[in-house]
């Protein structure tokens, strides 16, 4: 059993019809963490002792978020400002986190075309998800490929969205059970509900 | 009857005339008394006044004097004091003891007479000098600070000269060495003998019946005496004040703990003279022992204006003391002598400030300020005539060149004013910043609300002072460490002992609508420059609260009823992050609207009738209708904006704006 949390982040739930979905999948997970960080921490007021105890009593980080402007909510932000610290998470004697696994379930507003070169996003999506990417392993940790669903935004029909909320539960148990192939998916951009690398129990 | 109050007339007549215009001419007020008491001595002597035993009386203006002196100086700052008060005070006196000495004796006085001489002259006036420095504000300046030290040396100084001079009346030395360690005794002695005054001796000696506790004891009982007099007023002051104070404070009558503060005053001086002490050092010692004590602005205000009244009472005996018959016979001489002592104490002093390393302008200030003779030099002369020390026309001369030295003294701190200071005021200008940092913030009010304000303003390190007149809360606070100082934040003189004139920053968290508003308008007008934080108990309240020109005004239950509601909201389900955003936008509303309505509010025109209030509440209240009324979910979108996904139209407006940007290449 790998001990994973699910750390989920989003300011304005009740306009969220994925993030909503997808939290109430997590939710229903046994065995793992789940975290809503707007929740616990409303007023930005950020207990730093108890989120770095957290982070050393597993061993797989999701974040779950909507990409707001290329980066993560506010909070978000602010948790790694002040919980990444040094001489924990890196730098001299910073090893704490070192050989744990951090990995994103993000919904991003734009269709998958928009994220190449052509498109109006420009650059591909893991390009906007470098600096995640960076301090992951700056921190001695695994970046792995993040679930990602395209087009949020575009009011996604309810099927999709049951099947992406079905994915990351499928997902989540099989982090939790040691059955998610995190080398296959390392070759990956990104993974997808219907592309999920799951080893089968052997 | 009628007597009494003419007198009393014709001296605060004096008083009211003079010292304001003194003042306004930048003269001072113990110039204007002492020439207000030059002006009246004829009416005295019309009335047959007997300026001496006024004089008598008020004295103990400056034994007050020194109470509050000794209110202000915590014992460490004492001890502190301890290389100057030795050092600058022992050898000023003897210093100038010996010069006097010696100019009399090539005067061809006789030796004795000359050092009884020299021993008068070389006491400066502790009431002039700490009222002026007091006045101007110089009294924290290094120059001040030396000048107290040397005062202060001065005060305790006499005691031993009142043991001493008898022994120069002794027809054989010899004899006398012996009387020497029967010091107490003799002073006793002495007292009854003669004309004992107030500050050096007990009054009791004038009106028969000398009231003494060490009358014919003997040296070691006398000793044990006085030892635990003043082991009395140390313990006494630190154990009795306290729940003496408690218990009178309990009744609520302010006349009643200035009748205790008047007692305490009283009382020690009364017990000071009984073993022989000087009453002036007695009452310093209670002072300073009280220094510590959350009653000290209490008692410091309680005191004060008595006294002023009795010091003022003082200057003007000075001034109606002049003997102008006897100073125009001799004009010349007197006059001499006068200028002569001046010049003399004046180097002697300059010189201690240049070896004490003290800098320019202060050197100049403590040499110009303590260069004239003092009071304690009138009781000391009386004393040296009663014991036939000095011969009593000499005694009449010496006293002219005292009186007329005090008179000249505010003359000289002009002079320091006008034409020292200005000097050094370049080089010292970097320094003023730094004399004084205490009491930044004002506390009015120390309940549940002022205490948090205090808890988090010392916890960030400021300095607060707080005023509070729950006097069981206050011991506890003490006991904490906190500087708690008990009194009522309402009256002014209140306000003053407790520095409002430095302070930054005032904090009003008393109760009752009436005393807040008082209080605000009364810093408001007298000291603009402080910034008030007000606590308002209602709507209305702060209604008044910013037509008095206060923008700091803090409901008191506002902040924690928001809190509740946003509780509540949690407790109903709501997502913590949407409950605080929806409190948030609630307070920010909430405020707008008041903030709205105070503009318009008129504290001199009913509500119902201000026309313009009225058409306000009605457009504010159209406005937030759905708010009021809770038919809708006012805040759903407004205060979620910034997190609302784009539509689709933003989105499609956007890739046309790419596509556009594209196409050119």
């Amino acid at each position: 059993m790998a001990r994973l949390i699910v750390y989920y982040v989003h300011p304005g739930q009740r306009f969220s019809r994925v993030n909503t979905a997808m939290a109430k999948a997590a939710r229903a997970v046994g065995g793992i963490t789940f975290v809503d960080l707007y929740a616990e921490y409303p007023r930005h007021d950020i207990d730093v002792n108890r989120e770095q105890q957290r982070l050393l009593d597993h061993d797989v980080f999701l974040f779950q978020f909507p990409l707001y402007w290329y980066s993560t909510p506010s909070l978000l932000k602010e948790w790694q400002d002040l919980v990444l610290q040094h001489g924990f998470a890196y730098g001299h004697e910073g090893d704490r986190l070192s050989g744990k696994t951090m990995m994103l379930a993000i919904t991003a507003g734009g269709p998958e075309e928009a994220y190449t070169p052509e498109g109006y996003q420009n650059f591909p999506l893991r390009v906007f998800l470098t600096p995640l990417e960076q301090t992951a392993r700056l921190c001695g940790m695994s970046f792995a490929a993040p679930y990602v669903l395209y087009g949020a935004v575009r009011e996604p029909k309810n099927e999709e969205i049951q099947e992406h909320a079905r994915g990351y539960s499928a997902l989540l148990c099989a982090i939790r059970d040691n059955l998610y192939d995190f080398t296959s998916a390392e070759s990956r951009k990104i993974v997808q509900s219907d592309d999920l690398p799951v080893l089968q129990r052997s | 009857m009628a007597d009494f109050l003419l007198v009393s007339f014709v001296f605060l007549v004096a008083g009211v005339v003079a010292v304001p215009i003194a003042t306004r001419l930048g003269l001072g007020s113990v110039l204007g008394y002492l020439i207000a008491g030059i002006v009246i001595s004829p009416v005295l002597a019309a009335l047959h006044v007997d300026v001496i035993s006024v004089q008598h009386l008020a004295e103990l203006g400056v034994v007050m004097m020194l109470f509050l002196v000794g209110l202000e100086l915590e014992p460490k700052v004492l001890w502190a004091m301890r290389s100057k008060l030795l050092g600058l005070g022992g050898l000023q006196v003897a210093g100038t003891t010996a010069a006097v000495m010696g100019i009399a004796m090539a005067l061809e006085q006789p030796w004795k007479i000359s050092l009884a001489i020299g021993l008068v002259l070389a006491l400066s006036s502790t009431a002039i000098v700490l009222q002026t420095l007091n006045e101007k504000g110089l009294m924290r300046s290094e120059g001040g600070q030396s000048g107290f030290a040397v005062l202060l040396f001065q005060d305790i100084a006499v005691i031993p000269m009142l043991a001493f001079i008898p022994l120069l009346a002794m027809p054989d030395l010899m004899e006398a060495s012996q009387g020497l360690t029967d010091a107490s005794a003799h002073l006793s002695d002495a007292v009854q003998a003669g004309d004992g005054r107030l500050v050096a001796e007990s009054e009791g000696s004038d009106h028969g019946g000398a009231f003494s506790l060490v009358a014919g004891l003997n040296t070691w009982q006398t000793a044990l005496m006085t030892i635990g007099a003043i082991g009395a007023v140390i313990l006494g002051g630190i154990y009795l004040t306290r729940p003496v104070f408690r218990f009178v404070a309990s009744a609520g009558l302010r006349e009643l703990f200035v009748a205790t503060a008047l007692l305490f005053v009283i009382g020690i001086a009364l017990l000071m003279i009984s073993v022989g002490l000087s009453p002036a050092l007695g009452t310093f010692l209670a002072g300073v022992v009280l220094a510590n004590s959350e009653y000290r602005h209490e008692l410091e205000s309680d005191i004060d204006p008595f006294r002023g009244l009795l010091l003022g009472l003082f200057f003007i005996t000075v001034g109606a003391g002049i003997d102008f018959g006897l100073l125009l016979d001799n004009a010349g001489m007197i006059l001499a002598l006068t200028l002569g002592l001046i010049g003399l104490k004046f180097a002697i002093l300059m010189l201690l400030g240049l070896l004490f390393g003290l800098p320019g302008r202060d050197r100049w200030l403590f040499s110009l300020g303590l260069a004239q003779a003092g009071e304690f030099g009138f009781v000391l002369l009386s004393f040296t005539v009663a014991n036939k020390v000095i011969p009593q026309s000499v005694a009449d001369q010496l006293l002219l060149i005292v009186a007329l030295s005090m008179l000249l003294t505010p003359a000289l701190f002009i002079l320091h004013e006008k034409l020292i200071s200005p000097r050094f005021t370049k080089i010292q200008e970097r320094e003023a910043d730094t004399i004084d940092e205490a009491g930044d913030v004002i506390i009015a009010g120390h309940g549940r609300f002022g205490g948090i304000v205090n808890r988090m303003l010392r916890a960030a390190g400021y300095s607060t002072t707080v005023l509070d007149h729950n006097a069981s809360h206050l011991e506890f606070l003490r006991a904490l460490g906190f500087k708690v100082f008990y009194g009522d934040a309402t009256r002014p003189d209140m306000l003053h002992a407790a520095g409002i004139e430095k302070a930054r920053l005032l904090v009003v968290a008393i109760d009752g609508k009436e005393q807040i508003n008082a209080l605000v308008d009364y810093v408001r007008k007298t000291y603009p420059h402080v910034h008030i934080i007000v606590r308002a108990v209602d709507r209305s309240h702060v209604y008044d609260l910013f037509a008095a020109g206060c923008s700091d005004i803090i409901r008191d239950t506002f902040d924690s009823s928001v809190r509740t509601g946003r509780t509540a909201y949690e407790a109903m389900g709501m997502h913590p992050f949407d409950a605080e955003l929806l409190a948030r936008k609630f307070a920010e509303d909430d405020r707008h609207i008041l903030r709205e309505m105070a503009e318009v509010y008129d504290p001199d025109i009913p509500n119902h009738k201000n026309a313009a209030y009225v058409e306000k509440s009605r457009t504010l209240m159209a406005e937030h209708e759905a708010q009021i009324f809770g038919k809708s979910r006012a805040y759903d979108t407004r205060e979620h904006r910034g997190w609302l996904p784009p539509s689709s139209e933003d989105l499609e407006d956007l890739i046309a704006s790419q596509t556009q940007k594209a196409e050119p290449e």
